[in-house]
């Protein structure tokens, strides 16, 4: 009771996803401050991997369920499973990764559950709220912290009243940290008897997935571009500029939504957190929810024709000037300097 | 039988241009200070709708959308497109309500005309949340196919879907009635159709034209195609205690701006004297290198 939970997410490898791990480890944290235990919700196939895995952050308890109905992830099947877990467990706190999975169940629970659900959180705090006009305080509550509309505004949102608290956290948001020490998890058999032909009206029929292509998270050094850049044939000369300095290359929402570059190359609350040693943004304005997934860059560099943006704000180093004249620049002196 | 499909539309702020002064006290977004455009992955799921109706014909396509009088723009930008006909779910006691609320609001408006598929965005720009679409779901117990990009293939039973993924794509298949969500990467949508606007240009609901102070009476007995019916809580026999901010378990505690601490930083131009030096500073602190 009054336990948090993580929804833990497998890979197409039978692994748990990173983003599920890193939620464990700042369930961990949250569990520790509530004085409460951290429990793991897994549903697949082939599951000892990902029991190896879980010994590593902390969890009292496993609840698992192996069996084929369940893996590949199908809505009806783990909606049903989990939503009689929580209801009989009583969970204070569920989190989700916000992913493809995470943002397909958590709906799906909350509406059956009648609790709140909070998307794309940036943080999780546990702290206390008055309700002045109802004159009651609420111990303990947590705060779900993520940057609202329009982007110059980040918002604290509550559920004084209901359980489970849910949240779903984009990957990379929160740090993966597992624990010193491995401990040897209770594993508590979820019960498959509960699941009825109707659960299986929604079928897969093929599936073509790959390996991954872009890991911005490994990278030490980010090039990033946004709207700025003007075009995709501009956008090129960041991969040049990536591939001298060995760094991987990102971008901001903008530029993905003009078709600079791919989507799973986007930096920011509603895409990836990347922490590099540097992090090199090539006209980007700096809006918060692109900010909230790079300002922990050790050194950032902006390069704006604008002294206004932003970004400049936070950046260590900036380079007033035009990203297509100063881009060039930097590599031939770059390429002089470490000869 | 006639097919019935709903379109769940959604107006939205233009986020692309959002102030300082877009949010009010409580927390919830002064949406009368902002452009308001029809929600970009909505027009994804409005052709889809469309592109089943081309396959199969005998459908009707119906668009509901909840918001203030003005979302009306969103029903007539619809029917420009090629919907048959929308419905304005407007009622201030949904003011203030969270996704929970908010979904239960449109499943009891969806309920109402008991359509074989329910078609969403995959999630509106105003908060990313993607949640409404499943909420609805299940409130009305029909399965969902979230993050559809394509439709392959569809009869009266079932439709071929497949899913954009994180790291692919899935085909699923799904049998009516049911829910999806579209996502952005699905085709887009048909332009307006200059007939369908002439003849539907002044289509309003009730409460435009009074505000308009035009009588409509005459002109609805004429040509009721150019009724834009409005239906409020009692209309889809909604309970009060699920709507607004009374009816949503989500509160904002607290609204904060963003303050940005001025680091201090070095300031380059972009002449040449300038790069160098920024690339010795980073190559001899070993930022690079
Ligand atoms: C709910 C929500 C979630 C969001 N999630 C994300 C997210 O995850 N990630 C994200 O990035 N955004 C996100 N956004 C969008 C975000 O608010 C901004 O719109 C976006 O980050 C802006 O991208 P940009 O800086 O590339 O473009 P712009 O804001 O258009 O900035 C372009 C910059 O380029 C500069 N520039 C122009 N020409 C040149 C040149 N030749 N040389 C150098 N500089 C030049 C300009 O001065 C300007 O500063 C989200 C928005 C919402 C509402
Ligand atoms: N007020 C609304 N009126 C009509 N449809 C809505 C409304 N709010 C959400 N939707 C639908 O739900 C989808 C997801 O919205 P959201 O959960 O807010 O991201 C949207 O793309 C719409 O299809």
């Amino acid at each position: 009771m009054k336990n948090i939970f993580v929804y833990c997410e497998l890979t197409e490898e039978h692994r748990i996803a990173d983003v599920s791990l890193e939620l464990l480890s700042k369930g961990k944290k949250l569990a520790d401050k509530l004085n409460v235990d951290l429990e793991a919700v897994v549903l697949g196939v082939q599951l000892d991997n990902a029991f190896e895995q879980l010994r590593s952050f902390g969890v009292s308890t496993i609840h698992y369920a192996d069996d084929k109905q369940l893996f590949p992830y199908k809505t009806l099947t783990h909606a049903k499973l989990v939503q009689a877990l929580f209801e009989k467990e009583q969970p204070e706190i569920v989190l989700f990764g916000a992913t493809s999975v995470g943002r397909d169940l958590a709906p799906r629970i909350a509406s059956a559950l009648r609790c709140g659900l909070t998307a794309d959180c940036t943080n999780l705090v546990i702290g206390n709220h008055v309700d002045e006009r109802k004159n009651q305080n609420y111990e303990n509550l947590l705060y779900q912290i993520r940057p609202a509309f329009g982007g110059n505004i980040i918002a604290t949102i509550i559920n004084p009243e209901t359980r489970p608290q849910m949240a779903t956290v984009r990957e990379g948001v929160m740090k993966l940290e597992p624990q010193a020490v491995k401990n040897n998890p209770v594993k508590k058999k979820i019960d498959v008897s509960l699941l009825k032909p109707m659960d299986e009206v929604v079928k897969i029929l093929h599936r073509h997935i790959e390996p991954p292509k872009v890991n911005l998270k490994a990278a030490q050094i980010m090039v990033a571009g946004g709207y700025g850049m003007g075009s995709k044939e501009n956008f090129q000369i960041l991969y040049e500029l990536a591939d001298l300095l060995g760094a991987e290359v990102g971008g901001t929402r903008a530029a993905v939504d003009a078709g600079f570059c791919g989507h799973e190359r986007q930096i920011g609350q509603t895409g990836v957190t990347v922490r590099p040693k540097l992090y090199i943004a090539c006209g980007i304005s700096g809006a918060v929810q692109h900010r909230a997934g790079m300002d922990q860059s050790s050194k950032i560099i902006s390069i704006n024709t604008s002294i206004h943006a932003p970004i400049n704000a936070i950046a260590d180093y900036v380079v007033v000037g035009d990203v297509m004249k100063v881009i060039p620049k930097m590599m031939q002196s770059y390429k002089k300097q470490i000869k | 039988m006639k097919m019935k499909i709903v379109v769940l539309a959604k107006q939205v702020p233009d986020t692309r241009n959002v102030g300082k002064d877009a949010m009010k006290e409580d927390g919830t977004v002064n949406r009368g200070v902002l452009p308001a455009i029809f929600n970009p992955d909505d027009l994804n799921a409005l052709e889809l709708a469309l592109t089943i109706k081309d396959k199969l014909k005998d459908v009707e396509i119906t668009v509901i959308t909840m918001g203030p009088t003005r979302a009306a723009d969103i029903i007539r930008e619809a029917i420009y497109r090629g919907a048959d006909k929308g419905y304005l779910l407007t009622d201030r006691k949904f003011a203030g309500s969270d996704t929970l609320a908010t979904s239960y609001a449109l499943s009891k408006a969806v309920e109402k005309i008991k359509p074989d598929l329910v078609v969403c965005g995959l999630q509106a720009i105003d908060g990313d949340t993607a949640q409404v679409g499943p909420q609805i779901a299940e409130k009305l117990r029909l399965p969902q196919v979230t993050y559809v990009e394509k439709l392959e293939s569809v009869d009266n039973k079932q439709m071929l879907l497949t899913r954009r993924l994180e790291r692919g794509v899935e085909t699923v298949s799904v049998p009516f009635p049911a829910l999806i969500t579209v996502h952005s990467s699905a085709a887009p949508c048909r332009p307006k159709h200059a007939k369908r606007m002439l003849k539907y240009k002044h289509a309003h609901t009730t409460t435009e034209l009074q505000e308009q102070h035009r009588d409509y009476t005459d002109m609805f007995k004429e040509k009721p195609y150019l009724h834009i019916e409005e239906w409020n809580t009692e209309a889809v026999g909604a309970d009060e205690k699920h709507l607004g901010l009374g009816g949503s378990p989500t509160k904002v505690k607290e609204i904060e701006s963003v303050v940005l601490v001025q680091k201090e930083s070095k300031r380059f131009t972009e002449k040449d004297q300038d790069i160098d030096q920024l690339m010795k500073e980073l190559l001899e602190t070993r930022v690079i290198g």
